[in-house]
């Protein structure tokens, strides 16, 4: 049924209705215009216990338009695609452009600066997947897990999902490009209990491309050992000790780091990293880039949000912060160029060479972090402080599963002054993904000692 | 004013080729081979937001969105599509995608469509509508200039200004027809202040289902400046955190987020049936005696209100736990008949184009008779928290977590110095058996809590009177 959508014909139908908005935009008095439209059709099931319970059809669109008079923006989105919607949307957009103040950052991708041929970066598969295959590929994954022990009681369920989309961007100075993309996965929720212990965990794997899923039994099954591991967990001490992020939860780590370098937050000094171009922000032995045309990637993208040609960059260089993480405003805004990120970075491997066995053996005493929780991130301070569990282990070994603790330190210190290794084995499921993060202090609380 | 049945009828049924005869028709279509409930799904929503920077209001923005979700139930199964189109033959496609989740065919029992009569919790008007652009922008302003002379410490302002208005028609096989129209409209505020080369950031905000000129007043602006730029610098102050347990006294208001993570998850209905800590326990002792919880979306004005819940079910106000016994839990539809239980008023989805799921209204325990001084004094070493970022629950084993944005430290009965934000952890069911003294003083939180769950997005309130939880964990780094 997904495997119907024509990306091609979308393609036409989203530029038609942006270029039908741009010409309306100006004829309202608009003197500049920028309008991104997508649309994308999905399947989603969800299977639990071996039995279907969700079968989701999913069709979604939307546009949004931004208009310029003089140096006030006005914007507006709407679902709804038909004439008197989108007219609508612009006299709404408009209305509100006459009477904002005006901002001088806000500006469009000159022609010299635009993309101008998109190349194809392989991102659109299709996957001839009816939904009773895919409700049968989810109960099998259910199933393998639920296979391994018997104290696997209850599933949350699993869930098998397939979504392809186009995106159009074009704006009143030229641009007008699009590209189209799928994205298919498979995820499983099992929970275990033995004696008054109960815990729940989940495996997944997502692509682009079909063919490159992990197998769906293997999904199941990894989702099975992950939540017995979790089986029994109890508080460690308080005290410093090393810990040991996995890449799962050292990506988000490091994406803290990014957002700090982020234009947005730079600009309204809401960043720990305010004023440190040029200065060492980790270890010299880092160096950290991003990739945005990787073939197949989850974060590939040719062009940024601005419509600007992304390329290939590095921000950490030797652990000194190279360069920002800029679009056309926030560049702007604080007197420097676009970083062609409008929308984020694309693609960042933060990789080394040491296997996870190797990390553990070399943290000899500590915590290994798994699952984080909560939102203790204040990135204006660095103060970091979230709920953990993992395991705790002694003399290079894991000892025993740990949960409800807190892990806490300062992500400025802890990235210049405490990470010691990074894994070579990269989550590639995330854009910005790391290898497993060692550092060698942190603050854990959990029982008093 | 018209009903809401007549303001949807007119936006999204007439426009759409509808009436209440072919609305009748296309349930029965719903009802085929053994769906057991279906039920159609109409929204229209606007919103509008205005957001301040620099002292300017460089940046505004209108949402529109209109849809009809889909849904065949079976058992437990659901078959769900929708359109962002309303039309006759796209509600055919998405009732006939829908109805795939059984395979069986012939005609099942459709009961004649008959309003639902619900009170009037909140005014059906479209505040976006009320006042003109410029009154909105020089309202934010005027806020941008009190922060600013509230504390020369304050050197960044941001401040936004969201409208939003939605209706909803619910039209199901028993019979259901419904329709609600609710108003919401929020103000925040963030500043950042700078000192001695330290930079801390505060925030606050206010709303509910009113209108803007209850909304947009100087007594507000007071209220808002006040608590923003005071955490700000309080937090300019704030000293390292304690690591490891302590007792902890959790101001009133706000921080009852506890509730909301600490127990509300775990009392829905879909969670409860299949894997929550407390499945299995109505009737047992899960917290201290005195303790008692309530979900009540029948509060007027109140942003976690409701006139009619998502499927159409009046809102009402359960009883969760009371003096400590776990008493009722929240349902929606399909899992109150999984259950064998009545449907709670607590079915509700982001959107039409999401499946409806047993959430919160707001959510609050109810007072006791201690005053938050005489908690203070009784600790020897351990925490005032007074106001919270967010939190978050994993409902199988119990546990959950909830940031403090300001908070202090207390020693020898006294409140000394403030501390930086850290986040609390401790095991749901094991925190609410510690609660150990409960104030007098119950608030309700000032209309700003959002609730995530499976990626669906809700508005909510939260409440509680000042408590003293005997022991859990802080995440700080001293």
């Amino acid at each position: 049924m997904v495997a119907e959508f024509n990306p091609e014909l979308e393609k036409s139908r989203l530029s038609e209705r942006v270029e039908w908005i741009l010409s309306t935009a100006k004829r309202q008095g608009a003197e500049a215009c920028e309008v991104a439209a997508s649309s994308q059709l999905g399947l989603d099931v969800q299977a639990r216990m071996g039995q279907v319970e969700k079968l989701e059809l999913t069709r979604d669109q939307s546009v949004s338009v931004t208009v310029f008079v003089g140096q006030a923006r006005g914007s507006a989105t709407t679902t709804d695609l038909s004439e008197d919607a989108l007219t609508r949307s612009v006299e709404a957009a408009l209305a509100m452009a006459r009477v904002t103040a005006p901002d001088p950052a806000a500006i469009l991708a000159s022609p010299d600066q635009m993309i101008r041929t998109v190349p194809d970066l392989a991102l659109d598969h299709p996957w001839a997947l009816t939904p009773d295959q895919a409700l049968a590929l989810a109960i099998s994954a259910e199933a393998a897990g639920l296979a391994v022990d018997a104290r696997l009681t209850n599933s949350e369920g699993a869930s098998v999902s397939s979504t392809r989309g186009v995106s159009v961007h074009g704006t009143s100075e030229g641009l007008l490009v699009g590209q189209s993309s799928s994205l298919h996965g498979l995820s499983c929720v099992l929970i275990a209990e033995d004696g008054d212990s109960r815990e729940r965990h989940y495996a997944y794997t997502h692509d682009r491309n079909p063919a490159l899923l992990v197998d769906a039994e293997e999904i199941g099954r990894d989702a099975a050992r992950k939540t017995l591991d979790r089986l029994h967990a109890r508080q460690c001490q308080t005290g410093e000790v090393p810990v040991l992020f996995t890449a799962d939860v050292a990506s988000g780590l490091l994406s803290h780091l990014f957002s700090a370098i982020g234009g947005n937050a730079l600009y309204r000094k809401a960043s720990y990293l305010v004023d440190r171009l040029g200065t060492q922000v980790m270890p010299s032995w880092v160096t950290i880039a991003e990739d945005p045309l990787l073939l197949g990637a989850i974060g590939s993208s040719a062009y940024d949000g601005d419509g600007l040609p992304t390329r290939q960059q590095t921000f950490i260089e030797d652990g000194r912060l190279v360069q920002y993480v800029l679009s056309l405003y926030s560049a702007h805004r604080l007197g420097m160029q676009s970083t062609h990120n409008a929308g984020g970075v694309r693609n960042v491997r933060f990789s080394g060479e040491t296997d996870w066995p190797a990390l553990v053996r070399q943290m000899e005493r500590g915590l290994i972090v798994t699952d984080l929780m909560g939102q203790g991130v204040n990135l204006v301070t660095g103060d970091y402080s979230r709920g953990a569990s993992g395991f705790w282990v002694e003399g290079g070994e894991i000892q025993y599963p740990v949960h409800e603790v807190t892990v806490a330190g300062h992500l400025d210190q802890l990235f210049q002054h405490h990470l010691v290794a990074v894994g070579s084995d990269v989550d590639t499921r995330k854009s910005l993904a790391s290898g497993s993060l060692l550092f060698d202090r942190m603050m854990v609380a959990g029982e008093s000692a | 004013m018209l009903s809401p049945i007549a303001t949807l009828n007119a936006s999204i049924l007439t426009p759409g080729g509808l009436d209440l005869d072919r609305l009748q028709g296309l349930v029965g279509r719903l009802s085929i081979g053994s769906v057991d409930y279906g039920d159609l799904f109409f929204e229209r929503s606007e919103a509008e937001t205005w957001s301040l920077e620099d002292g300017e209001v460089k940046d505004a923005s209108f949402h529109q969105d209109t849809g009809v979700g889909v849904r065949a139930v079976a058992g437990d199964r659901q078959g769900f599509a929708y359109s962002s189109e309303v039309s006759v033959p796209r509600i055919i496609e998405a009732i006939d995608a829908a109805v795939r989740i059984q395979k069986d065919s012939g005609q099942g029992q459709v009961a004649a469509l008959q309003e639902t009569s619900a009170p009037r919790l909140y005014q059906p008007i479209n505040p976006i509508l009320e006042r003109a652009s410029q009154f909105k922008i020089e309202f934010l302003k005027s806020l941008d200039a009190a922060a600013r002379a509230a504390d020369p410490r304050v050197t960044e302002v941001q401040a936004s200004l969201t409208i939003s208005y939605r209706e909803i028609l619910v039209a199901a096989t028993d019979g259901t027809l419904a329709a609600d129209v609710r108003p919401l409209v929020r103000l925040s505020l963030t500043v950042l202040a700078e000192a001695k080369g330290r930079r801390e950031r505060g925030s606050s905000g206010l709303g509910g289902r009113y209108d803007l000129a209850t909304l947009l007043t100087p007594e507000h602006i007071e209220q808002l400046v006040g608590q923003a730029v005071s955490q700000a610098v309080i937090n300019l102050e704030a000293v390292d955190a304690p690591a490891g347990e302590f007792p902890v006294v959790l101001g009133s208001g706000w921080p009852g987020v506890l509730l909301h993570e600490a127990v509300g998850h775990g009392l829905e209905g879909d969670f409860n049936r299949k894997s929550s800590f407390y499945s299995g326990k109505l009737g047992t002792r899960v917290a201290a005696p005195g303790v008692t919880v309530v979900d009540d979306g029948t509060l007027v004005d109140r942003r976690g209100s409701l006139n009619v819940d998502d499927e159409g079910v009046p809102s009402q106000r359960n009883v969760l736990i009371e003096d400590g016994i776990l008493v009722g839990y929240m349902q929606d539809k399909l899992n109150a008949r999984l259950m064998g239980v009545a449907p709670t008023g607590n079915g509700r989805r982001e959107s039409y184009a999401h499946l409806p799921m047993p959430r919160m209204t707001n959510t609050f325990m109810e007072a006791g008779e201690a005053d938050r001084e005489a908690m203070i004094r009784s600790v020897k070493k351990g925490v005032l928290a007074v106001n919270f970022g967010g939190g978050q629950v994993d409902i199988t084993s119990g546990q959950f977590v909830f940031a403090a944005s300001e908070a202090y430290l207390i020693e020898d009965g006294q409140v000394t110095a403030p501390i930086k934000g850290a986040t609390l952890i401790g095991h749901g069911p094991k925190v609410m058996q510690a609660i150990s003294m409960i104030g007098a003083d119950v608030a309700l939180d000032t209309g700003i809590g959002v609730c995530g769950k499976n990626g669906q997005s809700v508005p909510v309130g939260v409440g509680q009177p000042s408590l003293k939880i005997d022991r859990l964990t802080v995440g700080g780094t001293a």
